[in-house]
Formats: structure tokens, sequence, C-alpha cells
């Protein structure tokens, strides 16, 4: 705006030519804000429609128009969700085998790395080739070898088969966002611990761990989500309630219900707030730990 | 200090156990899924050797094919639908305000589960109360359609949550990739006179092509082995109008306790992605000799 006034005094020729492309400007911006703003619309919509009719009754769902408020928020639908079935058991298995899990990929990939990016040794770059070339592999196509791997060591129905699942196929994702941090952090700090005597054991935990904490926990929050939100392997090899997760258990669950909108509104909501919530606190991580996964992949 | 950080002791140590996993949990199966594919096998049972049979039934197997045009229908879906996500995210580094806030309202559905959106989605798509058909109506229509029950669409309506679903998380990577483009390149075109559109498709769009590369194989091999979604919505119904060669495979081994011939199509899911995976590369490779 200031640009077309100052031009008004300077010269009065222009003046038509520049407020009519100034005018032609402001259309097109906000005809690209409201594609923006719709494409927005679009994808949080429906979240907010879900947590609609999870406090709606069947009356309403039933006899009003979807897109109604609801008229007495029934929170009993939610009381109803978590006392009738098993949530509190699913979200406390998804939380326990989530943490493990990522708490064990995050330690052997950063062994892996370390060992890799730090130490001198000929298979190097094989033993990285093998992480690397594991990523491309889709995980469908072992499941069901898997299955009968762990049915030969009655691992199946057994949380440990979860765990030694997740804590695999996240490792090549992870040494490969490891390894893009490691490659550009000098090494200076490590060299100079070997000349004082330092022990390897020491320079990895008192020195590198520490100083790659950052990136440590962009790939705990992207493994994190990738955890919680896993189906397949927990559908084939969990089948009593007592050891499944939030997917597999509310999936059930909610196939029950099959008219009762509200719980089953309720249920779905329950199991995406944890991960609405770490997004809330943590986007910019989340955000980071996605693009740097994909780009580098 | 060579001595110390080439410790073989210290190097197994460190190196074993993750190798040891990948190779029992991702090596081992697909090795043998090939070969369980070579045997009739209930899962439960004896294991009897039968050669290629499998392979070749594979082969000759209608609904396996069906199965693969629908997954390579998918992945084209999901590359085309690319060029509307940079489209996007061309507008949003465009130096525009709340482009921060706007992407990561749009990553949201990528972090839910797919058992969430599923249910969600199959919420929407009920023909009686859903949201779907009420805004449809809302425009006037009136024969709404039945999306997921109907054999014709059912395979098309899947395709709505799985773009809902992904759009962000592209639209993230080209937007981080846009946001690499150096001000400096941008200034001087302009200086040389050149508008938002010439900036857009000879200076930003060259630059970030090696990302766009990246994104069709990540968007192809990924949709090749989509899975999770199809298996709860519609479970590859009505009659097969659905079905994927992922949860054809799901559906043969742990449904039919066809374990032998579940694993022969899993094989050939891992072939046909590999392949993808080498084409795709190639393709996008050769495009590079083109460029200026």
């Amino acid at each position: 705006m200031s640009k077309v006034s100052t031009q008004l005094v300077t010269t009065n020729h222009s003046v038509p030519e520049t407020t009519k492309k100034s005018y032609l400007n402001k259309i097109g911006f906000g005809f690209l804000y409201l594609i923006l703003g719709l494409f927005a619309i679009i994808q949080i919509y429906p979240l907010i429609w879900l947590v609609f009719f999870s406090l709606k009754n069947n009356q309403e769902v039933f006899g009003m128009s979807p897109f109604s408020l609801p008229q007495n928020p029934h929170w009993e639908n939610y009381t109803r969700a978590w006392t009738s079935g098993n949530i509190g058991v699913y979200f406390f298995n998804s939380v326990w085998i989530t943490i493990l899990s990522v708490a064990l990929t995050t330690i052997l990939a950063s062994f892996v790395t370390f060992a890799v990016t730090r130490m001198y040794w000929k298979l190097s770059g094989l033993v990285l080739g093998l992480f690397l070339v594991a990523y491309m592999i889709p995980l469908h196509s072992t499941i069901i070898p898997l299955f009968n791997m762990y049915n030969n060591v009655n691992l199946i129905d057994s949380p440990v088969s979860i765990v030694l699942s997740y804590t695999t196929f996240n490792l090549p994702l992870t040494i490969m966002i490891l390894l893009g941090f490691y490659r550009t952090f000098p090494r200076e700090i490590e060299e100079a611990a070997v000349m004082d005597g330092c022990s390897v054991h020491r320079i990895f935990f008192q020195i590198t761990l520490p100083m790659t904490v950052p990136v440590l926990s962009t790939t705990a929050i992207i493994n994190m989500i990738y955890n919680w939100n896993e189906f397949v392997f927990v559908n084939t090899f969990i089948s009593s309630d007592k050891w499944k997760t939030l997917t597999v258990g509310i999936n059930n669950f909610v196939g029950q219900y099959l008219t009762d909108w509200g719980a089953i509104g309720a249920t779905l909501v329950i199991s995406i707030v944890p991960i609405l919530l770490t997004f809330l606190f943590l986007s910019n991580k989340i955000v980071e730990g996605m693009a740097a996964g994909s780009v580098k992949g | 200090m060579k001595n110390v950080m080439s410790n073989k002791f210290v190097i197994t140590l460190y190196t074993l156990p993750a190798l040891l996993l990948i190779l029992v949990l991702i090596y081992i199966p697909i090795t043998l899924s090939g070969y369980y594919g070579l045997m009739d096998w209930d899962g439960i049972g004896e294991m009897k050797f039968i050669g290629l049979e499998n392979y070749v039934t594979l082969v000759q197997d209608k609904v396996f094919w069906t199965s693969t045009w629908h997954s390579f229908q998918l992945a084209i879906f999901s590359a085309a639908s690319l060029l509307l996500y940079l489209g996007i995210s061309l507008v949003l580094a465009s130096k525009i305000k709340g482009s921060d806030l706007l992407r990561k309202i749009y990553l949201i559905p990528m972090l839910l589960s797919s058992v969430a959106i599923a249910q969600l989605w199959m919420k929407i798509f009920d023909p009686n109360n859903g949201m779907a058909n009420k805004l449809l109506e809302m425009f006037g229509m009136e024969n709404t359609p039945l999306w997921l029950a109907d054999p014709n669409i059912a395979l098309y309506s899947i395709f709505i949550p799985v773009i809902w679903q992904y759009a962000g998380f592209y639209i993230l990577i080209y937007y981080a990739a846009l946001k690499n483009v150096p001000d400096e390149v941008i200034e001087a075109a302009k200086i040389d006179g050149a508008n938002a559109l010439q900036i857009a498709f000879r200076i930003k769009l060259p630059l970030i092509s090696g990302v766009f590369k990246v994104t069709i194989m990540l968007a192809v091999v990924g949709s090749l082995k989509y899975f999770d979604l199809i298996y709860v919505m519609t479970g590859g119904g009505p009659n097969g109008a659905s079905e994927v060669m992922a949860s054809y495979m799901y559906k043969e081994a742990f449904k039919l306790n066809n374990f032998g011939y579940g694993s022969a199509i899993g094989f050939g899911l891992l072939v046909i992605c590999l392949v993808m995976t080498w084409l795709t590369s190639k393709l996008t490779k050769s495009n590079d000799d083109v460029q200026f």
C-alpha cells in the first residue's frame, strides 16, 4: 500500500496501472487464501464432526442433520466407552509397548550409527547397506513367515513379538535420520577424548549420545507415532484382549457397537487425543522428523 | 587413536544386536516367504512340497491380477495427486501469512491411526446418516451413492480418505524443499523481470525436482503395499471390488488358512514392489538428462 501512495505523489501516469495491478493482486491473493482455507477445512472438519457425534445420543445422530451441534453434550458416551470395553487395558498396552520399543530402537540405532560413522572397520559399508535396503522391503511380505517363526517359539499372543517387531522395523528409518546428523557433526571432541585415553564406551555414552539428543528426540517422536498407530502386527500376532493395543482393540470394539454412534465416536476420540496433544506441544519436532525421514529415504 | 576406534570387540557389541534383529525378523522372513510359496500348507499341519504350483496358480489367478490392478490404480492416483500437493505448497511457500499454521493443520490426519481414519470415514460414508451424502443432498443430488457398499465405486471411495491422510505429509516435504531454494536466486530472477509463474515453473520446480522424484517413489511403492485402511473399511469387498495385493494375501493366509498360497502372493508383492522401486528410480533419473 505504501508503495502505491508514494508513486501517487511522484508519477501521476502510472497511478491507474499500479492500483489496478494491486487490486488484481489482492483478488488473486484472496482467491489463493480461499483455496488454502478450504483445504484446511477439508482436513480438519471430519475430526470436528467426529467430536460432535461423540457427544450426541442416537436420536440426534439418526433424527437430525449430521451438521447440527450436539444439544446437551452426552459425556456419558465417554464413560460408557471407557468402562464397558477394555479401553483402559488397550490404552495401557499401547503406552508401555510404544515406550519400550522406542527406547530399544533409539539406543540400538545409535550404537549402529556410532559404529558405522565413528569407528574404523572394513565391513561398515556392507552393514549399513543391509539396514538401508531393509527400508525398501514391504513389511506385509514378511508377515506370514514372521507369524510362523513367532508361533514356533511360542511368542504368538505375547507382547514380546510386538516389541521385537516394532523395534526392528523402525531401525532402518531411525538409522537413516541419525546418519544425516552424525555425518554433519564434528568429530573433534570425540577425537580429543580418545587422545585423553577415554574408552569407547565412555565416548559413546558421555559425549556422543548427549550431543545427539536433539535428533534422538526427533526420531523418538516419529517412532512413537508409528508404533502408537500400528495395526497389522498386533492384529496378526495378538489374539487375547489382555495384550491388544488401542488400534486393534478399538477396531474390534467399535465393530460390536454398530449403531451406537456416540460410543464409537467417543472411543475414537479417546484413541487420537494422545497423538493430538503430542502434536500440540511438539509440532515442530514432528514436522522436522517427518521431513527428514522421507527426504533422506 | 585408530586402535581404540577400531576395536573389533566394541564394533561387534554395538552392531550385532541390531544386525541380528533385522536379519532374523526382516531378511530371513523375506527369504522364507519365497520358500513357503513352494509348499501346500495350512499354517498348522505338515508342509508339503509342491514345487512351483502356487506360483503357476498365482500367474493365472484372475483375482490376484485384479487386486494388482487395483493397487496400481491407487499408485497412479496417488502419484497424480502429488501435483495438487505441489501446487498448494507453491502457494504456501510464497511468503504467505499463516503458512506455518496451515501446514500443521494439513498434517493432522497423517498423525492418526489408519483404524481411526477408517472408522471415521465409514461413518462419513454412511449412506443414511453420513456427512458425505448429506452434503451431496444439500447440493441437490437425489440418488446419493452407497459409497463402500457399491462395488463400482467402493475402491474409489477409499481413495478419498487416502488422499486426506497423506496430503499434509507431501505438502510438508514440498514446503521444506521450497524453503530451501535460496532467496538470492529468486531475487535475481525478479530483477531480470520474471513473474511469479515463471519463477515457480522455471526456477523453483526444477530446483526441487530431486525431492519430487523421491515423493513419486514413496507414493508409488507406498500405494502398492497399501493395506490397513482397506482391510478395516471393506475387507477387500464388496465381492473383491476393493481387493488389493496385500489384503488378498492376508485373506488367503489368515482367513482361508492357505499359508502356502498366501506366501506366494506375499512374494509376488515383494517382487512387484522392488521392481517398481527400481523402475521409478530409473524413469525419474532419465528425466535428469532432459533438463536444461
